[in-house]
């Protein structure tokens, strides 16, 4: 069973990536394409546990509706420097409400974690690093002059 | 000037671990040479054709003595002994050793500096007119707004990977001395009626292949929703910015795609949600900024009469006319120092010269220097009693040569002798051409005159924008040179046109020469070269330049 971050520990994680957008899963425990998602949406959710993942030119307003039915949203990232799911982390969590788990997938890198935290994930399949070692990226700073999800003010209201 | 506070000076105490364990991972062959490059870039260190370039942050381009004197000792220490200041007016160093650069950032929070941000795709150095404060034309200071928008910008965690590099200017003069057209965002101060402060946001403007001048996308913003509008643009920008092609990747060209009224039109949705939440700036936080940029005890002084100063001597004469600018205190004059030597890259300074500046600014200021866009460096509050004095000084230094805004004052990029992106050398360019016109009195006989030179089209050189352009490209191997002309940067922007097919390096001067000659012939009195191009158009140029 692969590792992952999650809150900032590293947990057994057992949710594997559907990348296939014109075929359906036979079960459940699979992060399905957002256009597989939207359209089967209903078969889908009789498989049991599902979750949705945005690729990078997909905005998350797509799923505005769905927000309290999913646990796990995740944001794709094709290559580490494409930061579009900065955006869409915070717009998940601030502008949608969403509060089920934000996890980044794909070709992100350790030293992005603080500030993909920052932007509301809190879950990272992180690939290619030691995760134990990786844990550290997450204190590179202890305060921020912007505000973030953990602190709503940003640091001008709080000298 | 601002001084950080124990929030300031952790953060960037952090950057500095945070960028020595990066180095180390990266010696260890734990980064890949790939992902390394967006960190060290944003660390202001690129890899260039000889060695690393690293560049150092000058917010708003200033400086204070002790910062120079730092300045002086790292570049002795790490370099070569001389150091370069930037076009966005940040200095540059041109042989840093990788591994030494976290003890050159160590050395640098000791003074309050970094090189935060100085490159890469993310929201770059603010800059601002470099006689902010001082200018007599000015209706704001600009300064407390660039502080406020640096820390805003400063590890923003959503912005460090965008489509493409991001460059905010800010103007609160009446002159546009800041090239605000010509960047990512540019605003502008404003005082309303009643003498509000408010901002002209333009946004889309910039150089590069595809040079465009910015649209006002929105008049009179008020200044506690700077941030949150700064905000909703980046914001627009970062989801919708292309990203598959890195010279369509500018906020530039997606402006242009949208148009300017959709493009706001996003922003706006945006902005409804972000408007008037956390981010919006308090009066106290504004005046907290200010606080930092008050006047220093300035002297009550008689205004004394630039003609009977004159008279001293010729040559102070000539430097007092070029090189001083008109100060908003009466007695004061704010002087700009010539780092444009004959035979030295333009804005190339050494140890010794730091260091002698940084005495200068005590003795003749209150230790405050300011770098500009076009590679000089200003001494701001110079008494007019001290002026002689002080020319004597700076003409030791091999400052003041007295060409400040005339053809010889040229803007020009490190080139093919430094960067590895550029097609060809520019700064024997600039060396050429100052030796051609060597004749000062006919250099004057010109006038106000820009001469930009980029060697690559990422126009670090501003070449669209000078007066005469002048852009090095690569045909089959060889270096060649495109002229444009009337090009201009300030409120009225324009973008230059070319005049024709490139030439070789050699014939550069004769070109530029011919260029001139036409100007002479065809210039009504007291017509600037901008002004008689603008009139006759590119025609009688091409005839001559090409005949």
């Amino acid at each position: 069973m692969p590792n992952i971050i999650k809150d900032q520990q590293i947990s057994d994680d057992s949710w594997q990536v559907w990348r296939d957008a014109a075929t359906l899963p036979e079960s459940g425990g699979y992060i399905v394409p957002l256009t597989l998602w939207l359209e089967h949406k209903d078969s889908l959710k009789a498989l049991g546990d599902i979750a949705v993942f945005l690729a990078s030119d997909e905005s998350p307003k797509a799923l505005a509706n769905d927000i309290t039915e999913l646990n796990l949203i995740a944001v794709d990232f094709p290559k580490f420097a494409d930061g579009r799911g900065f955006s869409y982390g915070r717009e998940l969590r601030e502008q949608l409400g969403y509060k089920g788990e934000l996890r980044a997938i794909g070709d992100f890198m350790r030293d992005q974690l603080y500030f993909l935290s920052r932007c509301g994930f809190n879950s990272f399949a992180l690939e290619n690093s030691d995760l134990e070692e990786s844990l550290a990226s997450f204190k590179d700073f202890s305060e921020s002059y912007q505000p973030s999800i953990d602190q709503r003010l940003p640091l001008f209201r709080r000298r | 000037m601002y001084i950080y506070d124990h929030f300031d000076r952790q953060i960037v105490s952090q950057r500095v671990a945070q960028f020595r364990d990066q180095t180390q991972r990266y010696l260890d062959g734990k980064i890949s040479d790939e992902q390394f490059l967006p960190l060290r870039l944003q660390n202001g260190l690129y890899i260039q054709r000889l060695a690393p370039m690293m560049r150092i942050a000058v917010p708003y381009g200033t400086m204070s003595s002790i910062q120079l004197r730092k300045l002086a000792h790292i570049s002795r220490k790490y370099d070569k002994g001389y150091a370069h200041i930037s076009t966005r007016q940040n200095v540059q160093l041109n042989w840093p050793k990788l591994e030494e650069v976290p003890d050159i950032l160590a050395e640098l929070l000791e003074v309050e500096m970094h090189a935060v941000q100085t490159s890469g795709n993310c929201i770059r150095n603010t800059t601002a007119d470099q006689f902010s404060g001082v200018a007599a034309d000015e209706i704001e200071d600009a300064r407390p707004y660039c502080e406020i928008i640096r820390q805003w910008s400063t590890f923003h965690p959503e912005f460090a990977f965008l489509p493409r590099k991001f460059k905010i200017a800010v103007c609160g003069s009446k002159s546009d001395r800041a090239a605000i057209m010509m960047h990512d965002i540019g605003l502008q101060i404003s005082h309303d009626t009643s003498g509000k402060t408010a901002f002209n946001v333009f946004v889309g403007g910039g150089l590069g292949r595809t040079p465009v001048i910015g649209s006002l996308i929105y008049e009179n913003l008020e200044p506690q929703h700077l941030l949150t509008y700064l905000e909703a643009i980046l914001r627009v920008y970062n989801q919708l910015g292309r990203r598959d092609n890195k010279f369509k990747a500018r906020i530039k060209i997606l402006v242009r795609a949208m148009g300017a009224e959709a493009f706001k039109a996003e922003v706006e949705k945006e902005w409804a949600h972000i408007k008037d939440g956390d981010l919006t700036l308090s009066a106290e936080e504004i005046d907290r900024a200010k606080s930092f940029f008050q006047s220093p005890s300035y002297e009550t002084l008689a205004q004394q009469d630039m003609q009977a100063l004159a008279l001293e001597n010729a040559d102070f004469a000539r430097w007092l006319q070029h090189n001083t600018h008109e100060h908003k205190i009466p007695g004061y004059r704010i002087v700009t120092l010539a780092l444009k030597t004959v035979g030295v890259a333009p804005g190339d300074i050494t140890a010794e010269q730091f260091e002698a500046v940084a005495d200068l600014s005590e003795r003749y200021g209150f230790g405050e220097i300011r770098s500009t866009h076009h590679q000089n460096l200003v001494l701001p509050d110079v008494k007019q009693a001290d002026l002689l004095a002080l020319w004597k000084e700076l003409d030791k230094l091999e400052v003041a040569s007295p060409t400040v805004g005339t053809l010889n004052d040229i803007i020009c990029c490190p080139g093919g002798d430094f960067c590895s992106l550029a097609n060809a050398k520019s700064i024997p360019i600039a060396e050429a051409i100052q030796r051609r016109f060597d004749d000062i009195d006919y250099v004057y006989d010109l006038g106000e005159i820009e001469l930009n030179i980029s060697g690559c089209m990422n126009a670090c050189g501003h070449h669209h924008i000078g007066n005469i352009g002048i852009l090095g490209v690569d045909k089959k191997g060889q270096e060649f040179y495109q002229v444009s002309l009337g090009g201009s940067q300030g409120l009225e922007a324009s973008l230059g046109a070319i005049l024709g097919p490139s030439f070789a390096q050699n014939q550069v001067p004769d070109v530029i020469e011919k260029v001139l000659e036409t100007y002479v012939s065809l210039r009504q009195p007291e017509e600037r070269f901008l002004d008689t191009f603008r009139r006759v158009g590119i025609n009688p140029f091409k005839e001559s330049a090409y005949a």
